[in-house]
């Protein structure tokens, strides 16, 4: 499946919901938010939520701001 | 003597409020932050690095048990954005403050007053805390805190200027024009600048450039540490009157014929 990930194309292996693309990409879903075709997807969704073709994504978290 | 700092049932024990950018590294951000003796930090959102899967996170230096995380809305130029900067802070799951910043040009940072007072509306009815970036205008101060505005953070000087408090006058104004906290956000150059705050009365200051942006940032964290602390028992100590005209220090009765 492809997906547009934080404004990159990304081809999955065999993710299908958030959290198999989280964890395909090494991301811990602790200090992330994610956010599909610009909704955002609450944590205790991603298990369930099923990506599609062409689904965009943001995975976002805190850096150093003032 | 309980000199605590709360805004909607949460208990500040620093009056210093320290932002994490532009440090060198996590390292610095951590010695600084922690020599401030803060308890609240400011973090940007932003997208997580997908390529390079080993970068560190801030919050491993930065431990969200031990200080407070106010998230920002930096680099927002409009209502959307600001609002979805929010949301998506929200939900990274660390709690519903929010400084909420709508920048209205790029050249000098200020805030969108317009924009900032309708974001502020729309994240109040969501049940955000906002403490909203201000300007220096007690009347819009009254308008975010009529809008329910947790406390309202007018700046100092612009962004990242270190030219200090340019409108002293204002911000007094606004301190006797909203019941909310206010504390002063941005323009804190060195140490002096942070007492002068605190001297008028403000609620806190918060910095970043001023610490990140020092030669040796870990050393003016401490210095700010207790610039604010001066400037608070100063100002709750009560200063005396300005007047012209010296007054003896010592007494007269006594002296030599």
């Amino acid at each position: 499946m492809r997906l547009i990930v934080n404004g990159e194309t990304y081809e999955t292996m065999k993710a299908d919901t958030i959290q198999g693309l989280l964890d395909e990409l090494g991301i811990s879903s602790v200090k992330v938010a994610v956010e599909v075709n610009l909704n955002i997807i609450k944590k205790s969704d991603y298990s369930n939520y099923k990506l599609k073709d062409g689904d965009r994504i943001e995975i976002v978290n805190f850096v150093g701001g003032g | 003597m309980n000199d605590r700092l709360i805004i909607k049932g949460i208990e500040f024990k620093s009056r210093l409020w320290v932002g994490t950018g532009k440090y060198k590294d996590f390292e610095e951000t951590r010695k600084a932050v922690e020599a401030s003796g803060t308890d609240v930090v400011t973090v940007a959102v932003r997208r997580v690095n997908i390529t390079d899967r080993k970068s560190e996170n801030l919050l491993d230096y930065i431990d969200p048990e031990k200080y407070k995380i106010l998230p920002n809305t930096a680099g927002c130029y409009t209502v959307e954005d600001a609002l979805r900067y929010a949301r998506l802070a929200r939900e990274s799951g660390i709690s519903d403050l929010i400084k909420l910043e709508v920048i209205g040009d790029e050249k000098t940072l200020f805030p969108d007053t317009w924009g900032l007072l309708k974001a502020t509306e729309v994240l109040v009815k969501e049940g955000f805390i906002v403490l909203p970036y201000t300007n220096d205008d007690p009347i819009m101060a009254k308008r975010l805190e009529d809008a329910g505005a947790a406390a309202v953070m007018p700046l100092g000087a612009p962004i990242g200027s270190g030219l200090g408090l340019r409108n002293p006058y204002n911000i007094k104004i606004i301190l006797e024009t909203v019941k909310v906290p206010v504390i002063v956000d941005a323009g804190v150059g060195t140490a002096s600048d942070a007492t002068i705050a605190m001297e008028l009365g403000c609620d806190a200051v918060l910095i970043n450039t001023g610490i990140a942006g020092a030669k040796d940032p870990i050393s003016m964290a401490e210095a700010m540490k207790h610039a604010v602390i001066a400037g608070r028992l100063a100002f709750k100590a009560g200063r005396i009157p300005k007047k012209l005209y010296a007054t003896a220090s010592s007494p007269l009765e006594g002296m030599l014929l």
